[in-house]
């Protein structure tokens, strides 16, 4: 039985649902753009008179005013888009159970049965297209296909409130003439290597030599030629899969550049104590600890390290953190912004070997100090405890990653 | 036309349903709800925003009463 998968796109999602509520923006450029005074001003949604303008995502605010004077920037509202996505997904699980989400406005939907076929699908997608319409009032482009790579390209190419079918017979017309970086997982980077090796459409990578490919790009390079062939057998995760999580992390731009080591200190204790409070808070521990910076240039670089035993301690933690920012990166000060997140991920009631050498009375002691300051943040708010060295810092002070809901797409491959 | 929050008293029934019963505008003006005519969820075009939308016929006049997140709000037709 061949398959039948959407692929849903919510059209300029943050900037819909911002002129949803707000009815007085109708026909004016809109974008939902990050705080300028806290650097994080940049261009999250667009909306269609805005992009008419050249507006774009990831475009700095002043650039946007530039392009566009009338333009009307509006704070992102991530509590209201949340709560619309959830009624997106409930739309979605009338017709499937087996529905995916990528971010907040994009899902895939596999609704393959003994007599779907993609015309049946088109249908469908019609059907749903419209229900969003008329139930929360923003509108949705859907793409229709037998794999989630080519559901993916077809809901991109009638925007805004279309369906797309992606047909097993048609689709070299229709998907082999376009760019190969419209392709899922071809950046940047895969896109020049693709361009070296002559390869400037989805045909061409289809066509190509895989031994090329492959040295070229490794696995990934049979991957992708796999995906222009429209042979992408990823199954779409069912609801309940989508709350598998790999690692639990947070990164920030502060608000002025992390001159010192000192600087680099504080906010690693922010950001651990934020990882750590959620990975407690989700009865996860880690064993992997990385650490992410992105200089002033907004170039960047990782590093990692394991340790002897999966921990929620905030001080182990901070601990990690610290020690390989000061081994790999003191050199690349100031920075913009810097991450830390934790994986190889275990229950945190999991069984764990004991050590001789190791102090466990220190573990048990820390463990009843990280409870009680989740408790004292819980009833009174974040700021109601904080540590010494960050105190002193008005800028980095009043950073708050963990109640700070950041939202990233989880990954194709998650599960 | 300016979106109005206001108080509303409802019946919670045992299936779950809420039937909402009268709201009180802004003004103070109390609207006793008739008849509800239609329950779904749907956008609030005139108003902004989103919600369960329940058409209430009161005094012979016809009201859009909205229920977003846990708000209530009303658009008069």
């Amino acid at each position: 039985m061949s398959r039948v998968i959407l692929h849903v796109d919510a059209n300029c999602f943050y900037a819909s649902v911002e002129c949803l509520y707000r009815p007085e923006l109708k026909g004016k450029p809109v974008a939902v753009c990050g705080d300028p005074a806290a650097r994080h001003g940049i261009v999250l949604t667009a909306n269609y008179p805005a992009k008419k303008c050249g507006v774009h995502v990831g475009q700095a605010v002043w650039q946007a005013l530039q392009l566009c004077p009338e333009l009307v920037t509006v704070a992102p509202d991530y509590g209201l888009y949340t709560h619309f996505s959830a009624l997106m997904r409930n739309i979605w699980l009338d017709y499937s159970d087996r529905v995916e989400a990528f971010g907040l406005d994009e899902s895939w939907i596999d609704v393959s049965r003994p007599d779907m076929t993609v015309a049946k699908g088109v249908r469908l997608a019609d059907e749903i297209r419209e229900r969003v319409k008329r139930e929360l009032g923003i509108t949705v482009s859907i793409g229709v296909a037998e794999n989630k790579v080519f559901a993916k390209l077809g809901s991109d190419m009638k925007k805004p409130d279309g369906t797309t079918g992606i047909y097993p017979e048609t689709f070299r017309e229709k998907i082999w003439p376009l760019p190969a970086n419209e392709l899922l997982y071809v950046g940047k980077s895969t896109t020049s290597s693709l361009r070296r090796l002559g390869i400037l459409t989805i045909g061409d990578l289809a066509r190509a030599d895989s031994r090329v490919l492959k040295g070229a790009l490794g696995k990934n390079g049979l991957l992708l030629q796999a995906f222009a062939l429209g042979l992408d057998a990823s199954p779409v995760m069912k609801a309940e899969h989508n709350a598998v999580v790999k690692s639990v992390g947070n990164s920030t731009t502060t608000c002025r550049d992390i001159a010192t080591v000192d600087d680099a200190r504080c906010v690693f204790f922010l950001l651990a104590e934020s990882v750590a409070a959620r990975m407690r808070e989700q009865g996860l521990k880690g064993r992997c600890i990385s650490i992410s910076i992105r200089e002033t240039n907004l170039s960047r670089a990782s590093c990692q390290m394991m340790l002897p035993s999966p921990t929620f301690l905030t001080d182990d933690l901070i601990h990690g953190a610290c020690t390989l920012f000061e081994q790999n990166f003191p050199h690349r000060l100031p920075l913009r912004s810097v991450g830390l997140s934790c994986s190889h991920l275990t229950p945190a009631d999991a069984p764990r070997q004991m050590s001789f050498c190791g102090d466990e009375k220190r573990i048990l002691q820390r463990e009843k100090l990280d409870a009680a300051v989740d408790d004292l943040r819980r009833r009174y708010g974040h700021n109601i405890i904080q540590r010494g060295n960050v105190v002193g810092d008005k800028d980095f002070s009043l950073l708050s990653p963990k109640e700070e809901n950041t939202i990233h797409p989880v990954p194709f491959f998650a599960g | 036309m300016a979106k109005e929050y206001v108080k509303v008293r409802a019946d919670f029934l045992p299936d779950g349903q809420i039937r909402p019963l009268m709201f009180r505008k802004e003004d103070g003006e109390k609207v006793i709800i008739d008849r509800v005519l239609d329950v779904r969820p749907a956008p609030a075009l005139k108003a902004g925003g989103q919600g369960v939308r329940y058409v209430c016929r009161a005094e012979e006049r016809i009201y859009y009463l909205f229920l977003d997140r846990e708000r209530w709000f009303v658009e008069e037709e």
